[in-house]
């Protein structure tokens, strides 16, 4: 038997799902959509010793899209996005980036709470999450709450999310429809994890640029934003020389791991280019 | 609420249905492989690499080695053995990967065709590329590729012409 012993259970309420959580204290898991989870547990890198699975879950597998912006629920999965074709006007960014989510087998099942929950840095989601100042919805024991992206990111897999808390909805704002974006990742075969990945959006205010948004994923410890490399943005017509500019002040924001798959020095230099190369495909769309 | 270590699941794979008692940490692989003893589904690296364990849950591509089988409980699994019509008879998509050399050892051949049959019904009309992104999560070690590129394609073609 490949995985480690555990108990299973599919309950059908978000309240029974929290209570099988809570009284097992930090030692239950949540199943998503499983693409993360079971390889840790493949590798029994994790060994929960109950799994509860989400999928019968009702009311967390719905794309809602508004005038305060797009609700993603936390059990949508990566090929409901990429097949929801009012995304393209509604979060072009978030269409753009999820299309680079691993693999096909995997986008069928991952989901994006699953994925914003496991908190792996070289994901997509929690960059986007990030980038776009994302709110997360949960649910515990204690009641609701919501909590901002910049609180909920922690560090590499790790979260705010209490061992007794589900995260139900993901609140993406309001997309102006005008709003350039871009977004670029590196990995030497496609669908596998970024060496490192930019998602950015500016807003265009008498031709100059406001209210930057420069998030990188796969680069340190955790998805994050670039506030120097924004200011660097920030206020400036937008041509290819200021481009190079900010990707150098990208550059030389980020604090890049090393690892088998690339020194330091090489994902800080991929960073600037992806940043750069972002900002020009922003400026044409 | 109920927790247990064993669970009783009712799958239809290949279109018969099959009730069994599982323990709840077989995953869907083992399942199909050592309970309903269809070997045709492949496992290679077992944590969701290499794509040989795809079969299709409800018409969609899925490794079957990141399910667990209670999973699969109440929904529909098609494995490579379901792809042909019938026993003396090939898929389309199966007699392009023949004609076009897409299978040498045949170890990836499962996850390949089942893949490709998911997205050849999405996509009927794929350009070279696609057809290549499509299959990148399905690791061939013996045809670089060519061969199985070449008879997607191919198979895309077969396929439009059967519905025409």
């Amino acid at each position: 038997m490949k995985l480690p012993p555990f108990e299973y259970a599919c309950p059908t309420t978000l309240n029974e799902a929290i209570a099988l959580l809570a009284n097992h204290s930090g030692e239950a898991k949540p199943l998503a959509g499983g693409q993360s989870l079971m390889p840790m547990m493949a590798f029994r890198i994790a060994q929960p010793s109950l799994l509860v699975d989400l999928r019968k879950l009702p009311g967390m597998k719905e794309i809602k899209i508004g005038p305060d912006g797009v609700r993603l629920g936390a059990l949508v999965r990566w090929r409901d996005v990429i097949d929801d074709k009012r995304l393209a006007v509604a979060h072009p960014l978030l269409k753009e980036a999820i299309s680079h989510v691993a693999h096909y087998q995997i986008r069928n099942r991952g989901t994006v709470g699953g994925s914003c929950a496991h908190a792996d840095p070289a994901s997509e989601m929690p960059g986007i999450a990030q980038t776009c100042e994302a709110e997360f919805s949960v649910m515990g024991k204690a009641g609701a709450r919501t909590i901002k992206a910049k609180d909920f990111f922690q560090g590499a897999l790790t979260t705010a999310l209490g061992a007794d808390e589900i995260i139900t909805e993901i609140h993406l704002p309001a997309w102006p429809a005008a709003r350039r974006y871009g977004f670029q990742e590196f990995a030497r075969r496609r669908g596998d994890f970024a060496m490192a990945g930019v998602a950015l959006y500016y807003d265009l205010d008498g031709g100059k640029a406001a209210n930057a948004h420069i998030g990188v994923f796969g680069v340190g410890d955790c998805q994050r934003r670039l506030p120097k490399a924004e200011a660097a943005l920030n206020g400036k017509a937008v041509d290819e020389a200021l481009a190079v500019k900010v990707g150098e002040a990208a550059a030389a924001e980020v604090e890049p791991q090393e690892d088998i798959h690339a020194s330091a020095a090489y994902r800080r230099s991929l960073t600037g280019t992806l940043v750069e190369r972002a900002i020009k495909a922003a400026m044409v769309r | 609420m109920e927790m247990t270590d064993k669970r009783t699941i009712t799958v239809s794979v290949n279109g018969t249905k099959h009730t069994k008692e599982v323990p709840v940490r077989i995953t869907l692989a083992d399942f199909i492989r050592y309970e309903l003893g269809l070997t045709g589904t492949h496992l290679g690296c077992e944590h969701g690499v290499c794509g040989a364990c795809t079969i299709l849950l409800d018409g969609r591509s899925a490794r079957s080695c990141l399910m667990l089988a209670v999973q699969a409980d109440g929904h529909e699994v098609l494995t490579v053995e379901g792809i042909a019509p019938g026993p003396d008879a090939l898929h389309p998509l199966q007699e392009a990967f023949r004609d076009n050399h897409g299978l040498q050892c045949g170890f990836c051949t499962p996850g390949m065709l089942t893949t490709l049959l998911e997205f050849l019904g999405d996509n009927p009309d794929p350009t070279e590329q696609e057809v290549r992104v499509a299959i990148s999560g399905n690791l061939c070690r013996c045809t670089g590729y060519q061969g199985i590129v070449l008879a997607a394609l191919d198979a895309a073609k077969r396929m439009k012409a059967g519905r025409a």
